[in-house]
C-alpha cells in the first residue's frame, strides 16, 4: 500500500514539477499575476507535503526553503527581479533533480545544493528554525518513554470553556471521551456559575467541569487531548506526581519552543503551561496583517477554474500497450482472413467482402481510438527543454531564451520520450554553436539575448518539430573544410549550400574547434539523426548566414502503424513508406540511360533522376535477372534531391503494423523496421533515405552530376 | 530413439536430484545439447525473411506468434559449413536475455539425462571459435555430446549486426 | 454507523495517504480536490468531520472554513486543517476563522485518528 502511494506521489510530483515549470516560465516571461505565483507556490508546497510523508528529508528541506521564498513573493514582501527569477528557475531545476534522486536513487551535486540553499536563504528575512516539520503537540502523547508510561497516577483537571470555543466546533463531550480512553475518568459538572434562567446569554459559557483521570499516561499525553482548545478555555491539570512530571514538562516545553518561530509564538504556543488562561482572543493583529494578501489572492482563483479540466482516467501504460498490440494483431488477422477468403474458390464473395470491409473499418476505428490514448501533448517535453537552454546559456556565458509554440500538439508517448535526447542535443548545440556571444550579437545589430524557437505542429499526418535559432547560422566554408579534413568528402566535392549544412549529420562530425564540454559529449548530430530515424522520422537543417539555423524534424503521428507500398525486391516482399514516395511508374527500356560504368539514370518527362537498385543497395542477390527492374518508385530526399528506387514489382498499398527490430538485430542500413503481412510472413519496412545513402550507383551519380555541374558552370 | 529417452526417464535409479535434462541435436553431423529449461519450443524450419547486410550465420527473422525473432544458423556460428536449410531441419527457440531467438539445427535427437559430475571440460583443440561456444562435453552412448554455452553463442542480440 | 470524513486536499498523495489511513481505521472516506469542490460536495456527503488543506486552488482552506461556518446548519461541524506549517500563525488564523483543530503534515495514522477522536469522539 505504502509503496503504491509513494508511486502516486512521484507521479504527482511530475505533474507538480510541470505546473511549477509552467508557472516559472510565465513569470520569466513577465507574468507576475498572483494566481501564477500561487500556482507555483502550491506546486512546491504539495511536493514538500508529500515528500514529508515519505521521510524524504533532503527534498523537504529544499522545497521548504524554496517555498518560503515564494511565500514572500506571494505576500508581496519580495519583488520579482531578474536575479530572483533566475534563482527560482535554478531552484526549480534542482528541486526536479531532488525528486529524481528520491525516486531513482543517486545523488545531486552537493555544492550546487548548498549554493542554492544559501542563495535562497538570503531572501528569507527571519531565518526560521529547521524543524518546523516535526509533528507537534502529539509527539509527547505517543513518544512518552515506557518507564514513565507504566506508572499510574491521578490527574485533577479543571476545564472551563470560553464562549469562543463553541465557535470552533469543539465539543467538551468528545474531549472527555478521548480522555476516557487514557484511563478511568470521572466527570463532575459545576454549573454554579449558571445564572438564573432569564438572564442566560446563550452565547456565553457558564459551565465548568471537574475531571478526575486515573491513567498511566504522561501529563503531556493528557495535555495533548486539549491541544485544540488551548486558549479557548481555562484549563488546569494537576497530577499527584507533579513534581516529577514538571521536569518532563519543562523538557517538552523547551522542545516545543525550540521549534517555534518567534513571532506570535507566545500567544498560542504555550501548551504546557498550566493553568492556561486566555482571556484574549487568539487572533493576532500582527499576523493577520499579512493574511489579506493571501486571501485576496485566493479570490480570483474561482475564475481560473472556468471551464475546468475534463474528467480523466489514469491507466497503467502497459494495459494500453497490450490493447495496442491486440489491435495490431487484429488488423493483421483481418488481412490474413481477407487473403484466405480471396484465395477460396467461391463464386460470389460479395456479401463476405462487404462484411470484411466493415470488420476492417471497425478495427481501424478501434485502433485510432487506442492510439489516441497514447497521444500526449508535447508541453512537458518542451518545458524540460527550457531548462536545457538555461543550463547551456549559463555554461557558455551566452544569453538565450527559449520560446515554445504549439505545446498542445499531441504526439505518441514513446515519440515524446525518445525525442528528449535529440532535442536536448540540438538545443545545446544551438546555444553552443548557433547563438553568438552577447557582444558579437550587438555588433551584428541583434539583441544581446539570443532566441531559440521550439515549435510543434501537425502537418498532414505527421508531426513537425522545429528548432529555430537566430544565431550566426552554419559557417559553411568551415563545415566544408572540416568535412574535407576529416575525409568525409573528397576535396574537390561540389556541394550545394543545403548539402553542406547536412554534412553536420555525418558520423564523426564536430564543428567546435575544441570539444566544448557542453554539446561535445562524444555524440554528434549523427546520433540525433539516428534517433530521429529510429522513430521513423526525418531531420533536416536549413540555415541563413548571420540569421540563424532551423532544424526540422518530421515524425510519424504514431509508431504503431503506417501506410506502406508493398513491393518485391530480390524475391523478398518489402514495404516502402508511402510518405516518402512521390510517384510510382512502370519502367520501359527507353526511359533508362546508363551513365558511367554502373550509374543508371531514369528519364522522367525530360528530367534525369538517378536510379538506385534496392536489391543491390541492400546487398541481396538479384537472382538471375540482368534486365532492368520493372518498377520505379520516385522518392525525394531531405535535400529535395529526387531518386528512383528500382524494385521488381509493386503489389498494393496498405496499412501495416510496425514491428521494431530493436533487440532483434542491430541497425540495418536501409531498413527502418519490420511488419507482419497477411500471410504471416515478416516483411522489412525500408528507409529510402538510408538506401540511397548506401547505394553505390546513386553515389556514383552524385559525383557525375557534380562533375557535370562543374563543367557547366 | 524416443523410446530410449523414455526408458531412461522412467528408470528410478538414474533419475535422482542432481540430474539435469538436456535436449540433444545435431549440427553439421556433430552432436550438441542444450539444457531443456533453456528451450522454449522446437519448430520445423520454414523459410525466413532475409535481413539485408546480415552476416552468414544470421539467416533472417521469422514470425513467432506476432513477435519478430532472429534465426541463427548454428553450424555457421560454430565455424562449420553453412546449413542448407530445408523442411527436415528444425528451429530451436531459446530465450536469451528474456528475448526469443531461433537456432537452426539439423535435427533433434533425444532427451538425455546428465549427471553434472559426468560433464568434462572441453579439451583444448585448435578450433578457437568452437571452443568459446562449448562449455563442456559428455559421453552419451559412446557419442561425444557438446554442451552449448548459450550466452556465448548469442551474446547480446543488439550486437548481432554491428 | 461509520463516521464520515470529507477530506479536501489538492495533493493526490495526501488524499491517498488520508484514504489509506482512514479506511484502514474504519472511517467512511470522501474527498474533494479543492476547496470549491469540497464546499459543493458538503451538503451531499453530510460528513461528521471535515479535513481540509490550506493552500488549494479555487478556494483555500480558510475559504472552506468561512463558507462552512457561515452556513448556520453546518456551523458546528468539526473542521480540521492540514498544515505543514506548524507555525502558530496559521493555526491561529484557522482557528480564528472557526477551525476546530489541525493535523500537522506529515502525519502518522495514530495522530490522525487521535485528532479525529478529539473532535468527533469517534475512533472510527
Amino acid at each position: 500500500m505504502a509503496g503504491s502511494i509513494q508511486d502516486t506521489f512521484f507521479e504527482e510530483c511530475e505533474e507538480l514539477l510541470e505546473a511549477m515549470d509552467e508557472g516559472l516560465t510565465a513569470i520569466e516571461g513577465g507574468d507576475h499575476d498572483s494566481e501564477v505565483v500561487n500556482a507555483v507556490f502550491r506546486a512546491v508546497h504539495s511536493i514538500k507535503g508529500g515528500a514529508g510523508a515519505f521521510g524524504l528529508d533532503e527534498l523537504v528541506a529544499f522545497a521548504h526553503k524554496f517555498e518560503t521564498v515564494f511565500d514572500e513573493v506571494r505576500a508581496n514582501r519580495l519583488g520579482l527581479d531578474t536575479k530572483l527569477i533566475q534563482l527560482l528557475l535554478r531552484s526549480s531545476d534542482h528541486l526536479s533533480d531532488l525528486v529524481s534522486v528520491a525516486r531513482d536513487g543517486g545523488s545531486t551535486d552537493e555544492a550546487h545544493h548548498d549554493v542554492l540553499i544559501s542563495a535562497l536563504e538570503e531572501y528569507i528575512e527571519e531565518e526560521e528554525e529547521e524543524l518546523v516539520f516535526q509533528p507537534m503537540g502529539l509527539g509527547g502523547a505517543f513518544e512518552a518513554s515506557p518507564i514513565e508510561a507504566e506508572k499510574e497516577r491521578t490527574y485533577n483537571i479543571r476545564f472551563h470553556p470560553l464562549k469562543d470555543m463553541y465557535g470552533t466546533g469543539n465539543e467538551p463531550y468528545f474531549l472527555f471521551q478521548t480522555l476516557a480512553d487514557l484511563g478511568t475518568l470521572e466527570v463532575q459538572l459545576d454549573d454554579s456559575e449558571l445564572p438564573g434562567f432569564d438572564s442566560v446569554d446563550t452565547d456565553e459559557s457558564y459551565l465548568t467541569w471537574k475531571l478526575t483521570l486515573t491513567s498511566t499516561e504522561s501529563k503531556s499525553a493528557v495535555e495533548a487531548v486539549f491541544e485544540f482548545v488551548e486558549g479557548l478555555c481555562e484549563l488546569s491539570i494537576e497530577s499527584d506526581s507533579d513534581a516529577e512530571d514538571e521536569a518532563n514538562a519543562l523538557a517538552a516545553l523547551d522542545a516545543a519552543f525550540g521549534v517555534m518561530p518567534e513571532e506570535g509564538g507566545d500567544q498560542v504556543a504555550a501548551p504546557f503551561e498550566p493553568p492556561v488562561s486566555a482571556a484574549e482572543p487568539v487572533a493576532e493583529p500582527a499576523v493577520a496583517e499579512t493574511a489579506p494578501a493571501a486571501t485576496k489572492a485566493a479570490a480570483p482563483k474561482a475564475e481560473a477554474a472556468k471551464s475546468g479540466p475534463n474528467p480523466t482516467l489514469r491507466v497503467d501504460l502497459e494495459r494500453v500497450d497490450r490493447l495496442i498490440n491486440a489491435v495490431g494483431e487484429l488488423i493483421i488477422n483481418h488481412s490474413m482472413l481477407a487473403q484466405q477468403i480471396a484465395n477460396l474458390d467461391v463464386a460470389d464473395l460479395r456479401d463476405v467482402e462487404t462484411e470484411l470491409e466493415g470488420f476492417k473499418n471497425l478495427a481501424r476505428d478501434i485502433q485510432e481510438g487506442v492510439m489516441s490514448i497514447r497521444a500526449q501533448p508535447v508541453k512537458p517535453l518542451f518545458q524540460r527543454m527550457a531548462r536545457i537552454v538555461r543550463e547551456a546559456s549559463a555554461a557558455t556565458g551566452k544569453t538565450a531564451k527559449l520560446v515554445t509554440e504549439g505545446e498542445a500538439t499531441e504526439v505518441d508517448k514513446t515519440v515524446i520520450e525518445r525525442l528528449s535526447d535529440p532535442l536536448t542535443h540540438i538545443l545545446r548545440n544551438a546555444v553552443d554553436h548557433g547563438i553568438e556571444q552577447p557582444e558579437d550579437r550587438e555588433a551584428a545589430g541583434k539583441g544581446r539575448a539570443g532566441e531559440i524557437r521550439l515549435t510543434a505542429s501537425h502537418r498532414s499526418g505527421s508531426v513537425c518539430i522545429e528548432i529555430k535559432d537566430d544565431g550566426a547560422g552554419v559557417n559553411r566554408p568551415r563545415v566544408k573544410q572540416i568535412a574535407i579534413d576529416k575525409g568525409l568528402i573528397p576535396p574537390n566535392a561540389e556541394l550545394s549550400d543545403s548539402e553542406i549544412d547536412n554534412l553536420l549529420f555525418l558520423p564523426g562530425f564536430s564543428t567546435a574547434k575544441e570539444i566544448s564540454n557542453l554539446s561535445g559529449r562524444g555524440v554528434g548530430m549523427d546520433v540525433v539523426k539516428n534517433a530521429v530515424t529510429a522513430l521513423g522520422g526525418r531531420i533536416n537543417i536549413s540555415s541563413t548566414p548571420g540569421k540563424g539555423s532551423t532544424f526540422t524534424i518530421i515524425l510519424p503521428l504514431t509508431l504503431a502503424v503506417m501506410d506502406g507500398m508493398v513491393v518485391s525486391v530480390a524475391d523478398q516482399t518489402m514495404v516502402v513508406p508511402i510518405t516518402s514516395i512521390v510517384e510510382t511508374m512502370r519502367g520501359s527500356d527507353d526511359m533508362v540511360n546508363n551513365l558511367g560504368a554502373d550509374g543508371t539514370l531514369l528519364s522522367i518527362r525530360g528530367n534525369f533522376v538517378p536510379v538506385c537498385d534496392v536489391g543491390a543497395a541492400l546487398g541481396l542477390e538479384t537472382s538471375g535477372h540482368d534486365q532492368p527492374p520493372g518498377v520505379y518508385l520516385l522518392v525525394e530526399t531531405e535535400t529535395g534531391q529526387r531518386s528512383a528506387l528500382a524494385v521488381d514489382d509493386i503489389h498494393d498499398q496498405r496499412q501495416v503494423v510496425i514491428k521494431s527490430l530493436d533487440g532483434v538485430c542491430g541497425n540495418i542500413p536501409g531498413v527502418a523496421a519490420a511488419t507482419i503481412l497477411g500471410d504471416g510472413k515478416i516483411a522489412m519496412i525500408l528507409d529510402p533515405e538510408s538506401i540511397l545513402a548506401a547505394s553505390p550507383s546513386a553515389a556514383a551519380f552524385d559525383t557525375e552530376r557534380r562533375m557535370n555541374n562543374a563543367i557547366a558552370s | 530413439m524416443q523410446s530410449q529417452a523414455e526408458a531412461k526417464y522412467d528408470d528410478p535409479e538414474v533419475k535422482h536430484a542432481q540430474h539435469s535434462e538436456f535436449v540433444s541435436f545435431t549440427v553439421a553431423s556433430q552432436a550438441f545439447c542444450l539444457k531443456i529449461t533453456q528451450i522454449r519450443e522446437i519448430r520445423r524450419w520454414s523459410p525466413v525473411t532475409i535481413l539485408p547486410h546480415a552476416p552468414a550465420d544470421v539467416l533472417g527473422v521469422m514470425n513467432l506468434r506476432g513477435a519478430v525473432i532472429p534465426i541463427y544458423d548454428l553450424s555457421a556460428r560454430f565455424g562449420l559449413q553453412q546449413t542448407e536449410a530445408s523442411e527436415r531441419n528444425v528451429v530451436i527457440v531459446v530465450s536469451v536475455h528474456g528475448k526469443p531467438v531461433g537456432l537452426l539445427a539439423e535435427s533433434v535427437s533425444e532427451i538425455i539425462s546428465i549427471n553434472p559430475d559426468d560433464i568434462q571440460d572441453t579439451p583444448p583443440v585448435d578450433s578457437r571459435n568452437t571452443m568459446d561456444y562449448i562449455q563442456g562435453i559428455i559421453s552419451h552412448e559412446d557419442t561425444m555430446v557438446r554442451i552449448i554455452n548459450l550466452d556465448a553463442v548469442i551474446s547480446v542480440p543488439e550486437q548481432v549486426l554491428s | 454507523m461509520k463516521t464520515k470524513v470529507l477530506a479536501i486536499d489538492d495533493s493526490r498523495t495526501i488524499r491517498n495517504l488520508l484514504a489509506a489511513a482512514l479506511e484502514e481505521a474504519g472511517f467512511e472516506y470522501h474527498c474533494a480536490v479543492d476547496g470549491r469542490e469540497g464546499v459543493d460536495m458538503y451538503p451531499d456527503v453530510a460528513p461528521d468531520v471535515v479535513i481540509t488543506d490550506i493552500n488549494m486552488p479555487n478556494l483555500d482552506g480558510f475559504g472552506v472554513i468561512e463558507e462552512l461556518r457561515g452556513d448556520d446548519i453546518n456551523s458546528k461541524v468539526p473542521i480540521l486543517v492540514l498544515t505543514t506549517e506548524s507555525a502558530p500563525e496559521l493555526k491561529a488564523r484557522a482557528r480564528n476563522a472557526g477551525a476546530t483543530g489541525w493535523i500537522t503534515k506529515p502525519f502518522d495514522d495514530a495522530s490522525l485518528i487521535f485528532a479525529l477522536k478529539r473532535v468527533t469522539g469517534a475512533a472510527a
